[in-house]
Formats: C-alpha cells, sequence, structure tokens
C-alpha cells in the first residue's frame, strides 16, 4: 500500500507543478494579476508533497520491502540500517527522486520566506522552477518509477554495490544533489528576472543565499568524494580526473564564479547580463554532470542507469531548459539595463578577471571530458588523464592565485595601486621564503609542485591580509567567511603540491614477521588474521608501525574484503595520520610462496587537501549565515519605505510596490 | 586613462576580455588534446599502429590463459594480452585488481618500452558486476560475454 500511496503523492505533486507554472505564468499577463498570491501556496504543497512521497521510499527501503523491484534490486535484508537508509539514493530511480524533492522543498522555502524580491519576478522564478521540475516529474512518472512493484516478490534482495557500503559515501551523492539543484534554482531566479526584465540587486541579493548554499554543498560533496575515492580505492590518489569527478567539478568552478559576479551585482549594480549567463552555464553543468553520470555513457561505480533511453531522455531536457534559456538570453539581453560602471583596475576588474579564468578552467575540464566521447563516435577511443588537465589547468590556476590574492584589497570602482604594492610585500616575502626552503630541503621537485606549495604560502599570507588594521569585533561574518575560504585554497593547494612533491611510496611481497621501511616509517608484517563482519568476510593484516626512532608503536589493519551480497572483493586500506603527513597502507593477495603483497606510502601533508576542503566550506557556510542574518534585519525595510533598497541604483520606475 | 571609462566601452572591454581568456583557454586545450590524450590499442590494432615507446596509451584484450608469471620480488607479474588477432606481452607491478584473472578482461594503462614489453602503470579489470571498462564493450560477442556476463542488472 506504501508504494502506491506514494506513487500517488508524486502523481498530485507533478499535477501541482503545472499548475504551478500554467498559475504562474497566467499570473504575469495583465489580466491574471489577481492570481499572483495563489502561485507560493501551490509551489508550498507541491514541495510536501514531493518530500513525502520520497520519505515513503526510505520508509520501503528500511523495511527491505521486497515487493517492490526497487528495493529488490538494490537492498537486502541482512544491510546495516544506515546503508538500507543510503540505498534509497544509491541507485537510478531513488537519486531522480531525491533529485525532484530537493527541487521541491527548495521552491516551497522560496515561496515561504523570500519577501524582497519583487513580487512578479518571484512568481515568475516560481513558474521557471515549475517549468524544471516537470521535465524530471515526466522523468520519473514515464522512464523510471521508483515505486514499481514486482510479481512475485523475490525472497532476498540483490543487495547494494559494496564499494558504496561506505559511511562517508551514503552522504556524498545527497550533498553533491542538493548542490546540483540549488544551482536549478540559481537558474530559475534567472529566468524569472529575464522574464521581468529585473536584473538587479535585489534580484542577485534574492539570489544569492540559493548559490551559496548550492556552491557549499558543492565543495563538500567533492571533498567527501575525493576523500572516499582516496581511502576506498587503495590506490593511494586522491583525484584522478575521472569524468565523473569532474561532472561534479564542473558545476563547482561555474558555481564559484556565479557566487563572485552575484556579489558584485549585489553590492556594487554590476555585471548584470554576465551574472545571468552565469547562472545559465552553472545550472547547465549541473545537467551535464547528471546527463555524463546517469546516462550510461560513462562507465563507472556511478553509471547505475546503463539505459540510452535514459541518456537520451536527459539530453533532451538539457537541450529544451538550456536552449530555452539562450533564447531568453538573447532576446532579453539587450533590454538588461547597463550596470555600474567600474575601471578596469579595481576590485570589479579583478572579478571579472578572476572570472573569466574560472570559465577557462572549466573550459579546458568540460573539454578534456568530452572529448573522448566525442572522438569514440569517430571510432577512436582515447582517454584523457592528468598528463592533460595538471598541466593546462595550471596555465590558468596559477594567474587565477595570483588575482585571488590580490583582488580582496582592492578597492571597488577604482583601485591607485599604491596601498596595494606595500601591503603584497608580505605575501611575496612568504612566497619568496617558501621558495627558499623547497630549494634549501626538498631538493629537486617537479615545476608544478614546486609553483603550488610557494603560490601556497603566498595565498596564505594575502588571503588573511583583508583583516589587516580593521577592528575584528565590528567585521562582518562573510568577511571572515572570504578570508577562510580563501586560506582554504592555499591550505588545499599545499596538500597537493606536497603530495604529488614529497610522496614515497613500496611495493613489497613480505614475510610473515619482516619489516619494511617507507620514508622514516618501519613497519613490520606481524601476521594475517581472518575476521569477519555483517556481510562480509575478510583477511587482515597486523602491521606494526613505527615512526623514526619514536618508541610508540601503533598496529595497523588493512584488509582484503569478501562481500557476500553480491560477491564482490573489495581491498580496505588502512591509515595512520600525523600532524605531518599520512601512512597509507594496503594489503594485496598471498602468492604462492606465502608472502604477502603490501603496498606502502608516505604521504607529507596530504590532509590538507581535505581540511582546505572543509575550510572553503566553512567559509561558505559563514559567509551564508553572516549575509542571511544581514539579509533579514534589512528585510523589514520596504515595509516601512515602500521604496527600492538603497543599494539599487536603478531607478524603481512605474514597477508595483515591492512585497 | 580617463575613469571610469563610458558605458559601452567598458561593455566592449569586457566582452573581449572574456573572449579571449575563453578563446585562449579551449585552444590551449584542443591543442594539449591532440598530443595528451591516450589512445586505446587491441593487441591487433598495436601490431599495425606505430606507437612510439615511452607515449602513454591503454591497452585492452583478454588475459592469456596460462600466460600470468609471477617475478621473483613477489609483486611484478608478467603475462599476456590478445585479441584474437595479436598477442602483446606485459608487465606490471603492482597488488592486482580482484577480478583479474586468466581468461578475463582487462584494461592497462601505460607505454611500450623497447623491448616490446608493455609497462602497465594500472590495470582495470571488471571492478564489480556492473563495471566494464568502457573500451571492452565493443569486444567481438564471444568476449563480452566473458568479460561483461553480468553487465546490464536484471
Amino acid at each position: 500500500m506504501i508504494a502506491e500511496f506514494a506513487l500517488a503523492l508524486l502523481w498530485l505533486a507533478a499535477a501541482l507543478a503545472l499548475l504551478q507554472l500554467g498559475l504562474g505564468s497566467y499570473a504575469l499577463t495583465v489580466r491574471g494579476a489577481q492570481f499572483l498570491p495563489a502561485v507560493r501556496p501551490v509551489a508550498v504543497a507541491q514541495g510536501v508533497l514531493v518530500a513525502v512521497s520520497f520519505a515513503l521510499l526510505i520508509v520501503l527501503f528500511v523495511r527491505s520491502d521486497l515487493s517492490v523491484k526497487l528495493v529488490a534490486a538494490n537492498s537486502h535484508s541482512l544491510k546495516p540500517l544506515i546503508y538500507k537508509i543510503s540505498g534509497t539514493w544509491g541507485n537510478h530511480e531513488g537519486s531522480m527522486l531525491l533529485w525532484i524533492t530537493v527541487m521541491g522543498l527548495a521552491g516551497g522555502l522560496i515561496a515561504l520566506l523570500e519577501r524582497r524580491l519583487n513580487d512578479r519576478t518571484l512568481i515568475a522564478t516560481l513558474a521557471g522552477q515549475a517549468f524544471v521540475s516537470l521535465g524530471f516529474y515526466a522523468f520519473l512518472l514515464f522512464a523510471s518509477n521508483p515505486f514499481e512493484r514486482l510479481n512475485p516478490a523475490p525472497a532476498e534482495g540483490n543487495g547494494l554495490n559494496p564499494l558504496l557500503q561506505d559511511p562517508g559515501l551514503a552522504f556524498h551523492p545527497p550533498t553533491l544533489y542538493i548542490g546540483y539543484v540549488g544551482l536549478s534554482i540559481a537558474f530559475s531566479f534567472a529566468i524569472g528576472a529575464m522574464v521581468t526584465r529585473d536584473v538587479g540587486p535585489t534580484f542577485a541579493r534574492a539570489m544569492r543565499p540559493w548559490v551559496l548554499g548550492a556552491w557549499i554543498f558543492l565543495t563538500l560533496g567533492i571533498v567527501a568524494g575525493s576523500w572516499w575515492a582516496y581511502y576506498t580505492l587503495g590506490w593511494g590518489g586522491w583525484w584522478f580526473w575521472d569524468p565523473v569527478e569532474n561532472a561534479s567539478l564542473m558545476p563547482w568552478l561555474a558555481a564559484t564564479a556565479l557566487l563572485h559576479s552575484v556579489s558584485v551585482l549585489a553590492t556594487r549594480g554590476a555585471l548584470k547580463a554576465w551574472t545571468v549567463m552565469l547562472a545559465v552555464v552553472a545550472f547547465s553543468m549541473s545537467m551535464v554532470g547528471t546527463f555524463l553520470v546517469r546516462s550510461g555513457i560513462l562507465t563507472s561505480v556511478h553509471a547505475f542507469a546503463v539505459d540510452p533511453e535514459r541518456g537520451s531522455f536527459i539530453l533532451a531536457l538539457l537541450a529544451i531548459y538550456i536552449g530555452g534559456a539562450l533564447a531568453l538570453f538573447g532576446l532579453r539581453a539587450s533590454t538588461v539595463t547597463e550596470g555600474s560602471r567600474f575601471h578596469l583596475f579595481s576590485r570589479e576588474g579583478a572579478l571579472v578577471m578572476n572570472n573569466v579564468l574560472l570559465v577557462g578552467i572549466l573550459g579546458i575540464v568540460l573539454m578534456g571530458t568530452l572529448y573522448p566521447l566525442v572522438t569514440e563516435a569517430f571510432g577512436t577511443k582515447v582517454s584523457v588523464g592528468p598528463p592533460y588537465f595538471n598541466p593546462v589547468s595550471a596555465i590558468f590556476v596559477f594567474p587565477m592565485l595570483v588575482i585571488m590574492a590580490v583582488g580582496p584589497l582592492m578597492r571597488w570602482r577604482q583601485d591607485n595601486g599604491k596601498k596595494l604594492i606595500n601591503l603584497m610585500a608580505a605575501p611575496a616575502l612568504a612566497l619568496a621564503v617558501a621558495l627558499a626552503l623547497v630549494v634549501l630541503f626538498a631538493g629537486d621537485i617537479a615545476i608544478l609542485p614546486l609553483l603550488g606549495l610557494i603560490f601556497a604560502a603566498g595565498l596564505a599570507v594575502a588571503s588573511i591580509l583583508p583583516l589587516w588594521k580593521r577592528n575584528l569585533r565590528r567585521t562582518p561574518a562573510h568577511i571572515y567567511g572570504m578570508v577562510l575560504a580563501h586560506l582554504g585554497i592555499a591550505v588545499a593547494l599545499a596538500g597537493m603540491a606536497a603530495e604529488s612533491a614529497f610522496n614515497t611510496e613500496k611495493l613489497v611481497a613480505s614475510e610473515i614477521g619482516q619489516t619494511h621501511t617507507v620514508g622514516p616509517w618501519s613497519i613490520e608484517l606481524q601476521g594475517i588474521d581472518p575476521i569477519a563482519g555483517p556481510n562480509w568476510t575478510a583477511l587482515e593484516a597486523r602491521l606494526v608501525t613505527r615512526y623514526g626512532d619514536s618508541a610508540t608503536q601503533t598496529v595497523m589493519n588493512p584488509q582484503s574484503r569478501m562481500f557476500s551480497s553480491p560477491p564482490t572483493a573489495t581491498s580496505h586500506a588502512a591509515l595512520l595520520t600525523r600532524w605531518n603527513g599520512q601512512l597509507y597502507v594496503v594489503l594485496g593477495e598471498e602468492g604462492d610462496d606465502g608472502r604477502w603483497q603490501l603496498r606502502l606510502w608516505w604521504k607529507p601533508f596530504v590532509p590538507l587537501i581535505w581540511y582546505g576542503g572543509l575550510l572553503i566550506g566553512l567559509g561558505g557556510i559563514l559567509a551564508l549565515v553572516g549575509r542571511t542574518a544581514r539579509d533579514l534585519r534589512r528585510k523589514d525595510q520596504p515595509e516601512y519605505e515602500p521604496v527600492a533598497a538603497p543599494a539599487d541604483p536603478k531607478p524603481v520606475g512605474g514597477r508595483e510596490a515591492l512585497a | 586613462m580617463p575613469s571610469p571609462m563610458k558605458a559601452k566601452h567598458q561593455r566592449l572591454v569586457l566582452i573581449s576580455i572574456a573572449f579571449i581568456g575563453l578563446l585562449a583557454a579551449g585552444l590551449i586545450a584542443a591543442y594539449a588534446l591532440r598530443g595528451q590524450a591516450s589512445y586505446f590499442y587491441t593487441p591487433g590494432e598495436l601490431a599495425a599502429a606505430e606507437v612510439e615507446p615511452g607515449q602513454a596509451i591503454r591497452l585492452g584484450g583478454m588475459v592469456q590463459t596460462g600466460s600470468i608469471k609471477k617475478q621473483a620480488d613477489g609483486v611484478t607479474i608478467d603475462f599476456i594480452v590478445e585479441d584474437g588477432k595479436g598477442t602483446v606481452p606485459v608487465r606490471f607491478s603492482g597488488i592486482t585488481p580482484a577480478l583479474f584473472v586468466e581468461g578475463s578482461g582487462v584494461v592497462a594503462e601505460g607505454r611500450m618500452d623497447r623491448a616490446g614489453f608493455f609497462v602497465a602503470d594500472n590495470l582495470l579489470a571488471k571492478h564489480d558486476e556492473n563495471y566494464v571498462p568502457r573500451e571492452m564493450k565493443d569486444m567481438t560477442s564471444a568476449d563480452v560475454k566473458k568479460v561483461a556476463g553480468t553487465v546490464a542488472q536484471p
């Protein structure tokens, strides 16, 4: 019964989305204005219904209701509870339902909370969002019904891919999805503002929390995904330029650019058309990402829908949304009023340059990701990996880091450069010191890691400078957010560069009792023990490790696991973290002579990659909280004075009073 | 320099900067892709193609039955990859993927050395029941059955 009820709710929610689109569009016409107030409740109801439907799918998974096809295909009654729940979105249908749920909830939230934006623009936004949702409702209901029954019900489910049975991974997909979907909200805002010709600071301020939120989730999703790849794949790498990873990186790059341009629009009233364009690009990247991951055009652990029909469906949606948005942009671009002017040597100018560089990196990643697909259509199979991505993106990354260091210290409108030169002495010194240290102590390392290390040092110092000579108590939270996020980039960069510069690795076939050294570590294989988990058995190595001359010994237990349902073998690496790096050990197979294969890595400072990533996310959260608190305080103003926010340089014209 | 500039002038400058930046990115990417993309060969194709030793390529085929030989160091293996039209000897040092077995499919990433050995940095074998390296999908149907018998979910 639950499945049928949930499916009915889903149909009802789809009908409400259709109503939201129709009513919203009609309300925007001259005659339909009386319907304007009716759109918000519809959006809220739609959000609630689809959320309940998704909650019911979770219930079905928790109960292991095997008469539902999706549950039977992806769950197993013996699975731990957390993986029963995460199994809900660890498959194509469930993940699409999650997508539409997040969209519905976001629409409902906008309808409930957004009070600053011009009413007509808000309704146009909600209608735009309903339009985007409808495509996904159609996709779910016609091509991937999650509530389909299976008759007769099987005695046991198929289980979930063991690689996905990992606590970090349980939350990685929903995090990324919320980020993707958040960009769809930015897209809807852009559509709404284009429809009502209302691209201005108020629009930017309404859109900013959603862009920030999406960007935070994307950041954390990427950090979690990279961490997951690092310690579950057992390959010792943290980023493989796999198309699926790129599918999450590209929306992040676009969202980062959008985040910065939306700030310029909100505070300075400039970069109007550019911001709208970026909102379209960012959502396009979400759709491209979804297409790459879900269409089955790539085969990886992520591609559960090996079904060309579904791929075509997503591609069609992509074409409709993006084509429509670009057409609308073409029609309306000329009516977007001129933004405030600025000198190129100014904070705005630096942000424009940064935006261009970010979009350039995005283009490089996009081309590298799509190139194999294109050549394959012509019969040539290629793969594109680090030898392309690393050096080519570096051409754009390093100039971007320089601008990141300088930009926040510049004045709006125009900077005379005098103060800037004095301030930049400190980061330049840090860079020089780092260079001297690396040359003196590290010997010869490759050019990219070297540049990475010294730029990280310079950027770390430069990122803190915006706080120089400021009253720290009265500095608003979003400034701290920016400082933290930029510092996070420096920290992550230092980790990446250190990992590739100082990594040491050893591959051995070890007898029991034998001791090996890697970097400063000595590692003794004491024994191999069989152990059992809830749905797997494993061989576990007992490794006693010692750092340098230290008296402390630490036992590490890498495993090679055999899962029963579905039958799969995975390798489970063991990690030992010190302040200055990580020891990473993997157990291989036993040879005919009784020796065991061990792969040992000493990775100095590698955890900085993820600490940096977390700092970036934390910076985003600070900015979001600070901005939202400020906006909420200001929200009351228009109710007392029926004029646009003071920062809006544009005449309000014959527009209706603001809501 | 007059500042701030005239509105139209400024818009033009910004558009030009963006355009030049993106064009540069596109051109650099296109140029680099020609040189850095690593091509995929089957043993039969590799014999016909002239591949420089040291050039990064990927080699895909079946692991010949009875060909896996472990070297004395305990971590290096030699094996032969075949596709019915040719064979290539491969050397790999490392922990082999769990599903790397004789008679099964494999994609090796690496390069040819001067002695005619393919030195692999990485082996991709069947990862789990749903995973098949993309390149293996186009093998002959008999091979596909062996390699990818359980690709599609029921």
